[in-house]
Formats: structure tokens, sequence, C-alpha cells
């Protein structure tokens, strides 16, 4: 139970996604269950698909027709609480936001990781962003199968595990 | 003896904005600070911080402090700072005494706002003395400031936003946290916080405690237990789990001491952190011209500390100045920016001892 | 234990300096304060209690609580979380309230 031990319930965690249909674009899926004085995913939004309001306690709700999967929410979230989705062919492919060392590569297979922490599967990085705006929480763009779509949430160093 | 117009003890997040929105209202300031900089407990912060733009949202802390001290530079002539030093004395008569480097001197001024901060909370178990057994802040300061780790293995007592923070911070540090664990049932801080820690595989206990360290020079390890709805262990469940620190976050208390030697009224509010000082809405204490903000009025975030230490930069700046171009509009702006932060359900115990205030006498 | 490496954080590598622990020569990195500097050497007991002499280290870190109390440049009662090492500074654990001079 999340007030209990952190972890979301299934459908806690599908009630923040769009239909997959609308996944084969990339979209934000922002798991923000409280209301938070919070607001700068919608204020870092380039094309104002983050919706809040003059409340900022309000959860933000995402205008998947305007939401472009650029990512940039995902970093300025402070609690790191947004990743971007897509569905491609058997792929599910992520953006997430990564704060430790050592830093993931391109092409390299890192532990998928759920919302408990267990390792569901190997996921690989297809790119790691890193730039001045971001502040140092990197963007990494992460694969994995689409099965997993509603299980992935992370990764772990291949080694540590 | 040393004289100023105002002056503002600590040069935290509150102390620091009262100073600069004091300034930037052509107001000169003096403050003082017992650490060896300015910018209290923010830089130490290394996470990104919540609220909206004006309060800095998702900046991280120390960056935070590094903003407020560049609009400080800004007003440099109007704002005297003086660092490593502690204020140990404050009388009726507006005067400060001051221990800088060994040396004893005094202060008086015409207006004061206290924004000493809050002091960690600590929790009754056998052994809790034992080096080892920190303040989360503490953890914080090291790790974060001198670059030292606290131990290798580390149990986190306490699921506020401090704890579930720190906990994160510990592993960016590289320190293994073997769980969280929280007396009450649920958890205290906010959510997100919780989650970013499980999915890295960090357990958080509910209904769970410390009942006791076990070491000699340093602790070595604990001992644990469920807890029942009373908050009593539940006996047959205690586990012994080797560390080489405890992290303790179990709260704050405000640091009204100076305003009680001083007389100020002094109320005692759970709901703003125990006792803080009986102010009214312009931030003013029971003493004339002695103000307060920030945590000492009120444990909240650093966010709400920073508009309050506006809010009462315009008031003291208010008493001395008289007339203030724009006053009302600064005013309206901070209120609401307060609003904002305090209207959502996590603000809910703010409003309710800030209610418990207003009704507690005049001042 | 000095974290060499931060996700977040960049700790230059500071110049190293050397002071007196127990009469010790010992070495910890400028901006250190006391506290933390003997930390990193593993040295976490700073003092023992007034009445009972149990082992003391601190607690808050910023100067509130007082238990990492230690006698500095013979001086009782010096907060070591809020004092920076300086090279030569002699350092003692206090094994009580400390005596004036």
């Amino acid at each position: 139970m999340l007030e209990k031990n952190g972890v979301p319930s299934k459908e806690q965690v599908i009630s923040c996604f769009p239909e997959s249909s609308i996944l084969v674009k990339p979209k934000a899926i922002i798991e923000c269950y409280q209301e938070i004085p919070c607001n700068p995913c919608e204020t870092s939004c380039p094309f104002d698909a983050i919706k809040i309001g003059v409340d900022i306690n309000t959860r933000p709700i995402v205008d998947t027709s305007l939401c472009t999967g650029c990512g940039i929410c995902v970093t300025k979230c402070p609690g790191l609480a947004i990743i971007v989705a897509s569905i491609l062919n058997d792929k599910a492919i992520f953006k997430i936001p990564y704060e430790f060392l050592p830093s993931p590569k391109k092409d390299e297979n890192w532990n998928a990781l759920n919302r408990e922490g267990n390792i569901i599967s190997k996921g690989k990085i297809l790119s790691v962003l890193d730039s001045r705006k971001q502040e140092k929480t990197k963007l990494i763009t992460v694969e994995v199968s689409k099965e997993y779509l509603y299980d992935f949430i992370t990764i772990g160093c291949p080694d540590e595990r | 003896m040393k004289k100023t117009p105002m002056l503002i003890i600590g040069g935290g997040p509150a102390g620091l904005s009262c100073a600069i929105q004091a300034a930037s209202l052509g107001q000169s300031v003096t403050i003082v600070e017992r650490s060896h900089s300015l910018g209290g407990q923010l830089v130490k912060q290394t996470h990104k911080f919540f609220g909206s733009e004006k309060q800095y949202a998702s900046v991280r802390g120390f960056k935070i402090a590094e903003l407020l001290i560049q609009e400080y530079e800004k007003y440099k002539d109007l704002i005297e700072v003086v660092l490593d030093a502690t204020v140990t004395g404050l009388y009726p008569d507006k005067v400060c005494t001051i221990v800088q480097n060994g040396r004893y001197y005094k202060i008086k001024s015409e207006v004061i706002v206290v924004a000493t901060g809050a002091s960690e909370k600590f929790i009754a178990f056998e052994n809790n003395d034992l080096p080892g057994i920190y303040g989360a802040g503490a953890v914080q300061t090291l790790m974060n400031q001198y670059g030292v780790l606290p131990g290798n293995k580390i149990v986190m007592v306490g699921s506020g936003n401090i704890g579930l923070i720190v906990s994160y911070q510990l592993m960016q540090a590289g320190v293994k946290v073997v769980s969280v664990l929280e007396a009450a049932p649920l958890i205290g801080g906010y959510l997100v916080h919780a989650s970013k820690l499980r999915r890295l595989g960090v357990p958080i206990h509910t209904s769970k405690s410390i009942l006791k360290a076990n070491g000699s020079a340093c602790v070595e390890s604990i001992v644990i237990a469920d807890l029942d709805d009373s908050w009593n262990p539940i006996p047959g469940t205690e586990e012994t789990v080797e560390v080489d620190a405890v992290c303790v976050s179990v709260g704050l208390s405000p640091m009204h001491q100076l305003l009680s030697m001083v007389g100020a009224r002094i109320l005692f509010i759970p709901e703003l952190g125990g006792w803080v000082p009986k102010v009214s809405e312009c931030h003013e204490t029971s003493v004339d011209n002695i103000f307060a903000c920030g945590d000492l009025s009120g444990v909240e975030e650093a966010s709400s500390a920073m508009v309050e230490g506006r809010l009462t930069g315009l008031f003291a700046a208010r008493r001395l100045l008289g007339t203030i171009d724009n006053d009302e509009s600064i005013h309206q702006d901070l209120i609401s920016q307060l609003e904002g932060l305090r209207s959502g359900p996590f603000g809910k115990k703010t409003r309710e001892g800030l209610l418990q205030m207003k009704e507690e006498g005049q001042c | 234990m000095r974290i060499e490496k931060h996700p977040i954080l960049e700790f230059s590598n500071h110049q190293e300096i050397a002071f007196f622990y127990n009469g010790k020569e010992v070495l910890g990195r400028e901006g250190d304060t006391i506290a933390s500097a003997l930390h990193a050497l593993g040295i976490k007991e700073l003092s023992k209690s007034i009445h009972y002499k149990r082992s003391r280290g601190f607690y808050c870190a910023i100067g509130n609580c007082g238990s990492c109390n230690m006698t500095v440049n013979d001086v009782p009662n010096v907060r070591t979380c809020m004092t920076k090492i300086e090279q030569g500074m002699r350092v003692f654990s206090q094994p009580g309230k400390g005596e004036l001079i």
C-alpha cells in the first residue's frame, strides 16, 4: 500500500497512463498521487501540456494531445515522479530521471527495476542526456519489453546486484 | 556599544530573505550568524525544492543559498553580515550580547528580527547517546557540506520528508540504507519521496521503531520491533540489525530560547513544532519591535521560511521607514505565496497551528 | 571515510591540515570542522559524559546540542562541529565539565 510502503498499486499506476494507443508517441506519465504545493512541471513545459492552475496544490494533468514527450518535466520534477513512456512494436521505451553514480552509458544493459526495487528484466540504454539545464538530474532513455509497461520504473547498475 | 537600526538573528533562509527584503526597501540591517557562512541549512540540501518559481522550485537547496547570497550582494552596502557570532542573550532594552571568536560584545538595535530556526528532536531508547546515532540534519551536514560519510550501513528512524530525503541522499553518497522505520501507521512525508526510495530497494516499515542500540564506543547494532495501535512494542517481534550509524529524523523544535529570555510570550502549539513565540499577523512578538519568523515561529518547509522572512522584512522595514512604496502589492504577493504553500493537505497542520496562535489571546 | 565521487556535489581536493588529537598528529582537510575531520579518520567518540563517563559523539552538527564539546587549545567546551581545524590545533577529548583556566 502506497501510504505504508511507498509502492503504488497496479490500479494506481495504470490510472496515470493514457490508453496504450496514445503511447505510439512518447507521453509524460505523472505519478503524483498527493496534493503537494509544487508546480515546476507545469511551468517548465514548453507546450503547455501540463495543467495545475492557480492553486499549486492541485495534482497535475497531462494533455496528451499537446505533450510531445520531450522529457523536460522529467528532470524538473523535485519528486522524480515523472517518466515519459512510448510503445514501439514489442518494446516499451522510457525516459527516466537518474541521480546516481556510476552513470549508465549508451548501449549498456542495465537492470530494469519495478516500483518495489526488484529486478524485472534487463533494460537497454538508448541515450543519456546531461545538459546544464537539467542540474545534474540525468535523463536516461531505456528500452524494455512492452510487457513491463506498467512495471518498469527505474534502472539499477548491473554490477551492484 | 555598537548600534544598528535593524538586527536579524540568524542568516538562514528566513533571516537572509528578511534582510534582502528590508534592504530592497532601503532599510539598512545587520545579520548576526553563528556559522561561517550565510544560508543556514540550505547549504546542505542537495535535493530540488518543491513550491513554485518564486520560491525557487526545482532548484537544489544549496543553489538556492547561492542565489540568496547573490541577491544579498546587490544590497551589500545596506546589509552588514557578522559571521561566526553567536547571540547569547537578548534583553528587553533590545540589547543583544554576542560571542565572536572569543570576544564578547553588545549590539543595540531599534528593531530585532529573531530567525533562529529549529533544532532536531530526539527520541528515547536504550543507549540513544552512543556515538554513531545522529540527527538526520547532522548526517546531511557531514556528507553534503564536509564530504564525510556518516557510516556504511544506516537505519533511518522517521519517515517525514527529512527522513526520506536524507535516506535518498545517503544512497547518493554510497551508503547502504538498510531500512526506514516509521512508528506511525502511515508514511509521514511526501509519497513521491517514499516511492523514490522504495524503487531503489529500500524497505519502509510503518508501525515499527527502534528499541535499543548496542555498542561500546559506537553503535554496532540496533534492536527494532513492531508497534501496536498504541505505539507499544509487540513482544516477540524484536529483531537485531547490524548498522554502524543510525539516523534520527523525528521532527524539529523551534529555537525560542532568546525570545523566552527577553520575556516574549511563548505558546505550546504542537502543530507548529512545540514551544513557539506568539506573533501577530505582522510577525511581531509580544515584545514591541521584536519580530520572529521562519521555523522559529512554526516548523515548515524552507520554501515557507523564505517567504515568511521576506514578509517579516517588510513589516520590520515598515516600522522603521513609515511608508513604503508598493507596500500593498509586495504584501499581497507574499501573503498569496504563503497561502499557496499552505493551502493543501500538507499545510493543514500549519493552518491549524496558526489558527490556535490567533485565538490564543492578544499580544 | 571521505566521499570521493558524488552525483550532485563536487568536493574539490582540499589541502591537508595537520592538527593534534589527544597529543597525536593527525590530518584533516582545509574547510573541515574538528568533528568532520575526526569522523573522516574514523573517530566518532569525541568526549565522555560528565557524570557516567559514557561515550559522546556529535548529534546535531550545527552547534545546537553540545554533544560534540571538546577541549581545543586549552579552552574547554568548544563546539567542535562548528570550529574549523587549523594547523597545529590541539584537540583533546574532555572527560568532564572542563576547567576554566
